[in-house]
């Protein structure tokens, strides 16, 4: 990772945009909701329910006193029929809050419109919303918003590059709400005093970077600026970005504010803009449904806790019989066993593919073109961590860095042996932890 | 599906990455076949017919070798990934026209079976399949593999063979060997040699090529040429001497084709660099001071033994945890 290159190394991925111009349907209430207790990194909710409990749009549902976690709304007007016990994506349990809706969309008394004076203000109002990172990561908003090191923090970073194939939700918003990304810009940089924001944008949305521009000229906002990114993977995982935009190396394991940066998906930042404008906490998300096992493939708000089966009945259903989902996009999402899981805060895509585009072909032999070392934005060496792995030695797995991965998946996309090297990674990295190797 | 609510629950789980790139080992070797194509070209219009023989049987031989194998030993069947019939072509490029067809498959066994299959097939070769047959066919039939039909557009003499610009070179070393061919004849290819390597600019397409369609990394090429070039400069203080080294015997064919092989160099760039260097220098030193007219064979065959060196330097040494970190 050499300051002295421009852009980091990327891949050319297919991008598969079949959505960019599908505007967001908002999809009718299902009969019954799963809102899941655990839809953040941290610690997961208590359900604040019974069963029997009747339950407004926008009440408490959920919630915990530990730190790094986020309250759960509910996303419907109803009545809780059981709390129940299911796996999860993870393969863990989760719990879920099962309720039985009646279509009237009650608005709960507490919502409330946020007033806040300072920083203290702001992260408590965020907390309280339920915002986690929606780009993916899922990881609670507010204490990203309250950093130890606040006076050395300047740069406000919102990733709009949506480099992931497939998803235009990101896309829809920045062209939808684009006013919305700008106040919660506003709002951001306001309480924690930063001096400039970037709004990172892949050169594939035209659109979008066209609109906010005019928007940002329209409402003179000078310290605001769009920042064009290349359309290749992964320039939106946020270490590349923020190396992009401010030339600073991230490497793993450090946080952005250590670089004076905080760095938040576009629909976080659209939802801040929102939630201080009308108080609804995060109950429901803009996804892009598409795959080729989808029938409509199109953009859809849907509420927390819908089941992926009704979001996609409401795509008029399966063309074909779906073979793999997925939650996310195809080279970081995370395939699920069925579709009888529930809709939570982060997904920002389902994909529906049919048995034909399910499978992977057969892994070859290497044949040590070297490949996987010219597209990793970090220039690793998966091909050797490939070796070292099979032969069980963590010792040389983080001699090479392995550590350093982000587990991007551009060395096992751009493979021609089809060895499974995201995979491997992952595993490898898991093999250091375990040896305990600093 | 609307009126029956099917439940889909026996998914299929793998980890992310979901979709890979259209390029695949059988993918990259057919578009080394293509490259290879022009240079065939130019040898059937040089040499005759008897090219498509010769590089017929090469491929069928080693391909043939490739499935025979796997399947005695019950191995997963490389055979239809094209590595073996790049192997094929590149054998028949590596030898005379006039090579009879049986010391061709004893090349393609050598080749195949001991050079590729032996030390564990593809991928797990430590030096070229190809260079090496050519090594050895040369030196067990030294008499057949020096015997260079004269090419179809030489002036008709009684003679059915001549000698190539390098061997004429190499005889007598102070022999102005401009007046023989020149340097534009030897561009276009219009010389005795081996099949695919008297075209100088059919191999420079299909170099460019691969270069283009991000086959290959130009750097190997470049450094193998740019050293053969700047060390004939350096050593004979002539400009088309320079430009003769170039063009003469295997250095494009090899500087394009076989020291590219992904299998049997460094896989970094700075290691690649190390490579084509070294490829130069030592088919300089055995072109000027050894003992055969041509040294391109023995000089990448030597880089390939000490390409696991300059791997294990470049990955270890360059990019190990420590070293990396002190950078930073």
């Amino acid at each position: 990772m050499s300051q002295s290159k421009k852009h980091l190394q990327s891949v050319k991925v297919g991008h598969f945009k079949h959505t960019a111009n599908s505007e967001t349907e908002v999809m009718p209430i299902p009969d019954v909701v799963k809102i899941s207790m655990s839809q953040h990194i941290g610690a997961p909710c208590q359900p604040l329910v019974n069963k029997g409990d009747t339950v407004k749009v926008g009440q408490l549902i959920g919630d915990t006193d530990a730190f790094v976690s986020a309250p759960i709304h509910s996303s419907v007007s109803g009545t809780v029929l059981k709390i129940d016990e299911q796996r999860s994506a993870m393969g863990g349990s989760d719990r879920l809050v099962v309720i039985e809706t009646d279509k009237k969309q009650e608005i709960s008394e507490e919502i409330e419109i946020p007033h806040v004076q300072d920083l203290k203000g702001f992260v408590e109002a965020v907390k309280k919303s339920g915002l986690v990172g929606l780009g993916g990561a899922s990881f609670p908003t507010h204490i990203k918003y309250n950093p130890k090191n606040l006076d050395e923090i300047d740069t406000l970073i919102v990733n709009g590059a949506e480099c992931e194939p497939f998803i235009t939700s990101d896309n829809r918003i920045m062209i939808e709400e684009a006013e919305d990304i700008l106040d919660g810009m506003k709002l951001i940089m306001k309480y924690m005093d930063l001096k400039v924001g970037y709004i990172g944008i892949e050169e594939n949305k035209p659109e979008a970077i066209q609109n906010l521009n005019a928007i940002i000229a329209q409402q003179g906002l000078e310290n605001v600026k769009t920042f064009t990114l290349q359309a290749r993977y992964p320039k939106g995982a946020e270490r590349v970005l923020i190396y992009e935009i401010t030339g600073k190396t991230l490497n793993a394991g450090v946080l952005p504010a250590e670089l004076g940066v905080v760095c938040s998906n576009v629909t976080s930042v659209a939802f801040v803009g929102q939630y201080f404008r009308n108080g609804m906490p995060l109950i429901r998300k803009r996804m892009t449904i598409d795959g080729d096992a989808v029938t409509t493939p199109k953009n859809v708000y849907a509420p927390i806790g819908a089941m992926i089966s009704d979001v996609m009945a409401f795509c008029d259903g399966y063309k074909t019989e779906p073979k793999k989902i997925l939650m996310g996009g195809p080279m970081m999402g995370r395939a699920i066993f069925s579709d009888q899981m529930p809709i939570v805060k982060n997904n920002n895509a389902i994909l529906a593919f049919s048995k034909r585009q399910s499978f992977i072909p057969e892994e070859t032999q290497c044949i040590k073109c070297g490949r996987c070392h010219l597209v990793c934005p970090f220039e690793l060496l998966p091909f050797a961590y490939a070796e070292a792995y099979k032969a069980n030695d963590p010792q040389k797995l983080s001699d090479l860095d392995i550590m350093q991965c982000m587990e991007c998946g551009s060395c096992a996309y751009i493979c021609p042996a089809r060895i499974p090297l995201g995979f491997i990674n992952k595993l490898g990295k898991s093999l250091v932890k375990e040896a305990g190797i600093k | 599906m609307e009126n029956e609510k099917k439940v889909y629950d026996k998914l299929l789980v793998t980890s992310a990455p979901h979709i890979v790139s259209s390029i695949d080992t059988q993918k990259v070797m057919a578009n080394v076949l293509v490259a290879m194509a022009p240079a065939l070209a130019v040898g059937m219009y040089v040499f005759g017919m008897r090219v498509i023989a010769l590089t017929l049987v090469c491929v069928i031989a080693s391909v043939g070798f490739e499935w025979i194998y796997n399947k005695f030993m019950k191995k997963q069947q490389t055979a239809g990934d094209l590595s073996a019939a790049v192997t094929g072509v590149l054998i028949a490029f590596n030898v005379p026209s006039s090579l009879p067809l049986w010391i061709a498959i004893i090349g393609c066994f050598v080749a195949i079976i001991i050079v590729k299959q032996l030390f564990g097939g593809m991928g797990r070769n430590f030096v070229n399949p190809a260079i090496t047959a050519r090594i050895v066919l040369f030196v067990s039939f030294a008499t057949q593999m020096t015997t260079w039909p004269l090419p179809s557009m030489a002036p008709v003499t009684d003679a059915t063979t001549g000698a190539t610009p390098l061997g004429l070179w190499a005889a007598d070393k102070s022999v102005d060997t401009m007046s023989a061919v020149t340097n534009n004849e030897m561009f276009l290819g219009f010389i005795g040699g081996c099949v695919g390597e008297v075209s100088a600019f059919a191999l420079l397409v299909g170099g460019i090529y691969l270069i283009w369609r991000q086959i290959i990394s130009p750097l190997i090429p470049a450094c193998f040429i740019g050293t053969v070039f700047l060390f004939a400069l350096a050593t004979s203080g002539s400009f088309d001497m320079a430009i003769f080294h170039v063009f003469a015997g295997g250095v494009m064919l090899g500087a394009f084709f076989m020291a590219t092989d992904y299998v049997t160099t460094p896989m970094l760039p700075i290691g690649k660099i190390i490579f084509g260097v070294g490829c130069g220098i030592l088919t300089m030193v055995i072109r000027i001071w050894g003992a055969y007219p041509e040294g391109v064979s023995f000089s990448i065959l030597l880089m390939n033994i000490v390409t696991p060196l300059i791997d294990k330097f470049t990955i270890e040494k360059l990019y190990g945890g420590v070293k990396k970190n002190e950078k930073k």
